[in-house]
Parts: structure tokens; sequence; C-alpha cells
């Protein structure tokens, strides 16, 4: 048996193709979990939600 | 009859991975490998290329297709020809969802080539003329000509011959054909021919699919050890280990026991498939250590694994793929990780 992986990632039709199962939208293919574009602080907030998902994904 | 050519910048000579957020553009007649096409060509000519950014289409797939389209239908062309794209993931995929978006909406055929592993393969082959080709342009004069064969042939409104014959990546449809013997006898034949430990070719190949049984959830996050993993290639500065920006065989392990989070000027993206200035100037936006370890002070995890997991994720095949996977859970369970976050650019 395996090991339950959240796969954070852009192009998430690559990720279903190998046959991944938790998987979380990222932002962009050069800032999975970034968004340079955004203030500091909204980026932060956005940062967190992308980990969010992806812990809230490991548990179901 | 009019051919229209999808290229991505690369191949269209207009620049490498800084071209990469490249909206569509036009570009009149035929470009790089288009003009070797015009030259195998008997039934059709390249009137116009096409060029969108691999980045652009992959992250806002459904905004670059319409976009594409519109260039397209411009132009009304008889077939549309993508790439080949080789062994290039986001490429294939564009080259993919394009000619299946173009045989939808304009109703005319679609020929693209792609290498066997590209992912886009198992995305679009039951649906799309494939054409086999090499891992690398290398072999571009050899794959043109049997994607120029296709082409024609469409555009003949011939049928098109079995996926060997074509060197097509088969669709996995059956089609009927007559034999001189009946399917008994084939049977015999071939039973006998298997006993003999002949070599045999079945009519109806059973497909392979990889199923994967996904590992069962945490059951308390607050309890368990993760490890953050990417295939961004996020290395320490100087890329010590030397860490491939591409097709990388192996992966590596570096501390991060001390750290709070990934600075600049300590890590670096050694990654060539995507434009590392982002991840450069904050390599917690590809890694995001800083994020997890707030959480684990918080106690919404119990512990982050020290060492954090890495990989170029860029042409990689997927056996490498596979067995580097296979290493890196074995080496976790080993360790008493729970479950692991992996990010990939």
């Amino acid at each position: 048996m395996g090991i339950p992986t959240a796969h954070v990632a852009t192009v998430t039709p690559i990720s279903k193709s190998v046959g991944a199962v938790r998987i979380v939208g990222a932002v962009a293919i050069p800032y999975p979990v970034g968004q340079p574009n955004e203030t500091k602080e909204k980026e932060e907030i956005l940062r967190e939600n992308i980990i969010e998902k992806a812990l809230s994904a490991l548990t179901s | 009859m009019k051919v229209l050519h999808y290229l991505n910048p690369f191949f269209s000579q207009l620049g490498g991975e800084e071209k990469t957020n490249m909206a569509p553009m036009r570009i009149e007649g035929a470009v790089g490998p288009g003009r070797l096409f015009n030259s195998l060509l008997k039934e059709g000519q390249i009137v116009a290329t096409v060029v969108c950014g691999d980045n652009y289409y992959a992250e806002n797939m459904d905004k670059a297709r319409e976009e594409v389209l519109t260039l397209i239908r411009k132009e009304s062309p008889d077939i549309f020809i993508a790439g080949p794209a080789f062994n290039a993931g986001r490429y294939g995929i564009a080259c993919g969802d394009l000619s299946h978006a173009v045989m939808r909406e304009l109703g005319i055929p679609a020929v693209t080539g792609l290498y066997m592993e590209n992912p886009a393969v198992d995305l679009y082959r039951r649906e799309l003329y494939i054409v086999s080709t090499g891992r690398s342009a290398a072999g571009m004069r050899k794959d043109a000509v049997k994607m120029a064969a296709v082409t024609d042939k469409l555009l003949r409104g011939e049928e098109v011959g079995l996926p060997e014959e074509e060197g097509l990546i088969p669709m996995g449809k059956r089609v009927n054909i007559f034999c001189k013997e009946k399917a008994a006898a084939r049977a015999v034949s071939m039973l006998i021919a298997k006993l003999k430990g002949e070599e045999i070719k079945s009519e109806t190949p059973i497909p392979v699919y990889d199923i994967i049984t996904p590992a069962p959830p945490v059951k308390d996050l607050s309890s368990a050890t993760i490890a953050l993993l990417t295939t961004g290639g996020i290395v320490p500065e100087g890329n010590p280990d030397h860490l491939p920006a591409a097709t990388a065989k192996f992966y590596k392990k570096y501390s991060i026991e001390k750290l709070s989070r990934l600075e600049s000027g300590q890590f670096e993206s050694v990654h060539a498939g995507y434009d590392p200035v982002y991840a450069n100037i904050n390599p917690n936006r590809v890694a995001p250590l800083d994020i997890l370890r707030i959480k684990e002070q918080k106690g919404e995890i119990k512990k982050l694994y020290p060492y954090l997991v890495t990989t170029t994720g860029n042409s990689t095949s997927v056996a490498d793929a596979t067995r580097m996977g296979k290493e890196i859970a074995k080496e976790l369970l080993a360790a008493g990780v729970d479950a692991a976050i992996m990010t990939s650019t």
C-alpha cells in the first residue's frame, strides 16, 4: 500500500491521466502555490487556501 | 486544399521558454516543420500557422482554445495539423485539445503527432489520428512523412489504414475486415503457434490499464507526519547534486529541519520547463515550506518530514517517474510519514 498524496498541479488533466486521485488545482505552472501579480497579503491568503485544500484532500 | 498548422513558439522559431505565456497569433504561410509538411503534402498546402505559448494554453485552456479557434475559423481550412509535439507534455495537451476542438467545432479532420508516453496520448487517443513519433525532434523528418501521408489520405477522402500500417497510435476501435480463414480456424492456428512457442498477434488486443488503488486517507492530521515533495526542480543554490533541468532519472532529499521557509538565494529552481523567475524570488511558491511550517506550529499537522524531496518533472519518462515514486514512497513509509503533498509545475 502506498501513501496518501495530494497533488498540487496546474495542468490537472495530466495528474488524472496518470492515476492521481487527490488533485488540487494550482495557480500557474511557474508558481503553483504563489501569485506574484497580487499584493503580498492576498498572495499569502491564496497560498494558505491551496495548502488547506491539499491537507483536506489527504483526509478524504 | 487549405491546411492550417498549429505550433508552439519554439517550433515556429519565435523563441523559447520566455515565450511560453504568449497569446495566440497567426503567421502567414508555413514556418519551421510546416515548411517540411508543405514539401511533403501532395493534396494541400499550409496557408497559415497559428502559434500559442504552451503555458498560456495549459493554464487557461477554455480561453486559449476559443482564441485559437477564432483565428482558425477565419482561414476556413480543409484540414488541421498540430505539432508534432513529441514528448512535450504541455505542447502535447495543446495539440490534442485543439485537434479535438477543431474536429468538433469546424467539422474538419485533424492530425497530430505525439510520442507514445506523452501524457496527451491517453487523453486524446480515442478520438484523434495521432501519429506515433519519436521522443524528440531528432526524428522530425520520418515523423513528418507519416503525418503528411495520413493528411493526404484524409484530404482525398480515402480511408485511413490500420494503425500499424499508418504509424498511428491505436484508437482502440474495432474494424471489420474479411479474412480467408474462418475465426475458428484462425483461433486454432493461433493456439498451435502459441504451443510451439512462436510469436502470435492477437486480433483484439486487450487494453492495459494501470489502475492505481488510492491509499487510505489520513484519519487525523494533527497526529500525522506530512512530507513535502515537488517536481518543480527546487534545489539548494548552485545545484550541488547536478539535478538535471529535464529528463531527470533521480530525486534528491534536502534537509529542511531547521528552516521555516525556503529563502531566495539559498534555494533555486533548475527546471528548464518553466520560467524560474518567480520561484527564484520566492522558492516557497513552488515548495510551500513556509505555510506547512505554520500549520505544524499551530498543531494542525503533527510534524513536517525533515526533508524536502525534489526532482525535475520535465519530459521525465513515465517509467522513470513511476520508479522514483515507488522509491520515494518506500523511504517515506520507512520514516513513518503518514501523507505527502506534492507540487508540480
